[in-house]
Order: C-alpha cells, then sequence, then structure tokens
C-alpha cells in the first residue's frame, strides 16, 4: 500500500514529464548516456538522503523557518555530490560543470521537501524519494541514450550504429535545439499516452 | 581570465545565451512566458536581481571565502545569501519605491531559487572574471534572458490561435518552438569571435 508513494513518481507524477520541474538538468547534462547517468545519480542521492533528513527532523524545526532549514540540508548534500564527483569523476565533472552546484535550486528536491517529507514519515520520505529519483533518472537517461545514439552513433562510448551511419549522424543533436526537440517530442508521446481523455 | 569586455558582453547575451545555449533557467521561462507583459515585467526583474546578485557575492567568494579557505561553503552560502537580498530587496521597494515594487513585486519571490540567478553568480567565478567582466557578464546575461523570454512570449501569443493536433498543445509544441530559435541562436556562434 505504502509502495503507491514509490510507483507514482515514476510515471503518474514523473516530476520532468508529468509537473514539468527540473528541466534544465534534464537537457542540459543528457548529451549522451553516460553524462546523463552520472547526473541522475547525483540528484537521486541529494533527493533520497534531503527527504530523510527533512523528514527526521520535521517536528523541532519551526513552520516559519522551514524554508532556509531545508535549503541548508539539501546544500550540505550538493556540495558532498559535488566533491566526491570531482575526486573520482573527473572528466565527468567537466562536462557536468555548474550543473552539478545548480541541484541545490532544482525545483524537485526543495518541492519534495515541503510538499512531502515535512509531513510523513521518514520510511514513506524515502519512498517517494526513491520514487521520484528513479523517475527524474528514467527521463534523463533515455534523453542522453536517444542524442548519444542519434548523434554519435554509440551507446556509453560503445560503437553501435555501422559506419555509414557514423560518417553522416545528425550531429543537430548534441546541441542545444536538438535537446529541446527531443523533450517536446517525449512530452507528446506522454501527453498521447497517458494524459488523453 | 584576462578577456575584453566586449567579447564577455556579446557572449553572455547572444553566442551563450543563458536560456538557450546553456540551458539554465528553463522553469520560470516555459511558466511565465506565455504573455509579453509578464515577460517584460520578469525579465526586468531578473536583470536587477542579478546585478544585485553577483555584485554581493563576488566579494564574497573573493574577500572572505577565498582567505579563510572555506570554498566549500560556496553553494550553501550563496544561496542563502540571494534568498535573504531577494526578501530585503523586496521590503526595500515595498516602503520606497512602491511604483517599483508594483512593476516588479510578484516577480520577486519567483527569483529565488531561479538557477539563472544562482548559476551567474557561479560562472562568474568558474570563469575567473574581474570586477567590471563580472558585471558585464552579469548585464548581458540578464538582458540575454529578458531578450529571448519576449522573443518567446510572442510567439506563445500566435501558438495560442495556431490549430495543434491535441497531445502537443502546451508544452510540446513551446519546446519544439524553443528549439526553432534556439538554432536560429547558433547562427551566432562566432560572433565578434566572442565565446568563453
Amino acid at each position: 500500500m505504502r509502495f503507491k508513494y514509490f510507483w507514482n513518481g515514476i510515471i503518474l507524477e514523473n516530476p520532468v514529464l508529468i509537473l514539468m520541474i527540473g528541466l534544465c538538468p534534464t537537457l542540459a547534462t543528457s548529451i549522451s548516456a553516460r553524462d546523463a547517468l552520472g547526473m541522475g545519480i547525483a540528484a537521486s542521492f541529494v533527493l533520497v538522503f534531503s527527504n530523510i533528513f527533512v523528514s527526521a527532523i520535521r517536528k523541532i524545526v519551526p513552520e516559519n523557518i522551514r524554508i532556509p532549514v531545508f535549503i541548508i540540508i539539501i546544500s550540505t548534500f550538493v556540495t558532498i555530490v559535488d566533491y566526491v564527483l570531482q575526486a573520482y569523476e573527473p572528466d565527468m565533472y567537466k562536462v557536468l560543470g555548474v550543473f552539478v552546484p545548480l541541484i541545490v535550486v532544482n525545483c524537485i528536491i526543495l518541492g519534495r521537501a515541503e510538499a512531502f517529507a515535512y509531513r510523513h514519515g521518514i520510511f514513506d520520505s524515502f519512498l517517494d524519494g526513491l520514487g521520484k529519483s528513479v523517475g527524474f533518472t528514467l527521463v534523463i537517461f533515455i534523453m542522453g541514450m536517444v542524442r548519444e545514439i542519434l548523434a554519435q552513433g554509440t551507446f556509453f562510448g560503445i560503437k553501435i550504429m555501422p559506419d555509414i551511419y557514423i560518417n553522416n549522424s545528425i550531429l543537430f543533436m548534441l546541441f542545444p535545439p536538438g535537446g529541446f526537440l527531443l523533450i517536446g517530442i517525449l512530452k507528446a508521446i506522454v501527453n498521447k499516452l497517458f494524459l488523453s481523455k | 581570465m584576462n578577456i575584453s569586455p566586449v567579447k564577455v558582453f556579446f557572449a553572455s547575451f547572444l553566442v551563450q545565451n543563458i536560456l538557450l545555449m546553456r540551458y539554465i533557467g528553463l522553469c520560470p521561462f516555459f511558466g511565465v512566458s506565455t504573455r509579453i507583459s509578464t515577460s517584460f515585467g520578469m525579465g526586468l526583474a531578473v536583470i536587477f536581481v542579478m546585478l544585485l546578485a553577483t555584485l554581493i557575492t563576488y566579494p564574497i567568494y573573493h574577500f572572505f571565502l577565498i582567505p579563510l579557505n572555506l570554498q566549500f561553503l560556496r553553494t550553501a552560502s550563496f544561496i542563502l545569501v540571494i534568498a535573504s537580498l531577494v526578501q530585503f530587496v523586496e521590503m526595500f521597494l515595498k516602503k520606497s519605491y512602491r511604483q517599483l515594487y508594483n512593476a516588479l513585486g510578484i516577480y520577486l519571490p519567483l527569483i529565488t531559487t531561479n538557477c539563472a540567478i544562482l548559476g551567474t553568480t557561479f560562472l562568474v567565478i568558474d570563469y575567473r572574471f574581474h570586477l567590471l567582466n563580472t558585471i558585464i557578464f552579469a548585464l548581458g546575461t540578464g538582458l540575454g534572458f529578458m531578450l529571448v523570454i519576449i522573443l518567446f512570449a510572442a510567439i506563445r501569443e500566435k501558438l495560442d490561435y495556431a490549430p495543434i493536433s491535441h497531445s502537443f498543445k502546451g508544452y510540446p509544441i513551446a519546446f519544439i518552438a524553443a528549439s526553432l530559435v534556439s538554432l536560429a541562436f547558433l547562427g551566432f556562434a562566432n560572433l565578434f569571435g566572442a565565446s568563453l
């Protein structure tokens, strides 16, 4: 029963494609499957742990100062992710760049802290954070995969398309316009499948 | 980094436009850009807060965090400073400049967690700009934001009357329009050799 909090985040309340929040990292870091997965995992780590901590201290935080407290908690985890990535994945950190510290203003994370974790128990908040994380990571990974295959003919850096395609690939998908086009088409597909009345 | 202010201006204004080329600040962009008048107000508020925020965070980073070796507090301190700054500006305008408050007031709370502001304050530090370039960069970025959001509002006002298939109504067609505008901005690449 409680697992509905988890499943909701994946399709019915998918943060990117249904709630339309967290668009910036989804578009900016989905240029290859590997970078997209890295961004997805980084944001998921922050979301799950900030949800758990906000929920754990919800009874001792006064209503009036809750937003600054949430921001401090979130930025602590963002700083951890920032330094871990810099130390262990410097190449990926170069690509993700300013978007790693910008996780702190990602509307998904503050939104879940405010709308869910502040009012629910620790386990429910953990499930909710995990569900939203999987939903976000799924969308950003699909975008990264499609863009990498169309623009470079590779998947996680492994060649999967014939040479004739790679020599004439759709480089357009690697640039910003390709990202906008792809998310527009994805949103239209989701509208057709899940929101048609 | 020593780079001429003219190049910094054109790079931040057009070549690496914050919305269409860098993808920073998209949530308010798609949310607000439905009418030209609201886009204009939002654009003005963003320019205003962006200049103030970079002017305040720049000295904090260079004269406070670096000497004390506290660079890891950058994310936490900047977001708190910007949030309280916006709150303060809102109260100040409400008391002293009623007309300006009526024009910008409703957009100010929206800007607090706008990644465009925070992103700009991080970028000027990552690019190691000196103070003049920092101000030029903040101004160019703000103007670029305003230009694109107004251009885009004009397109979306026309889109309301276009026959669009059901599943493409609303966001999907806005994304595809953004893709075309962004394609046009790719044409600015290497304008005056401006690139960061």
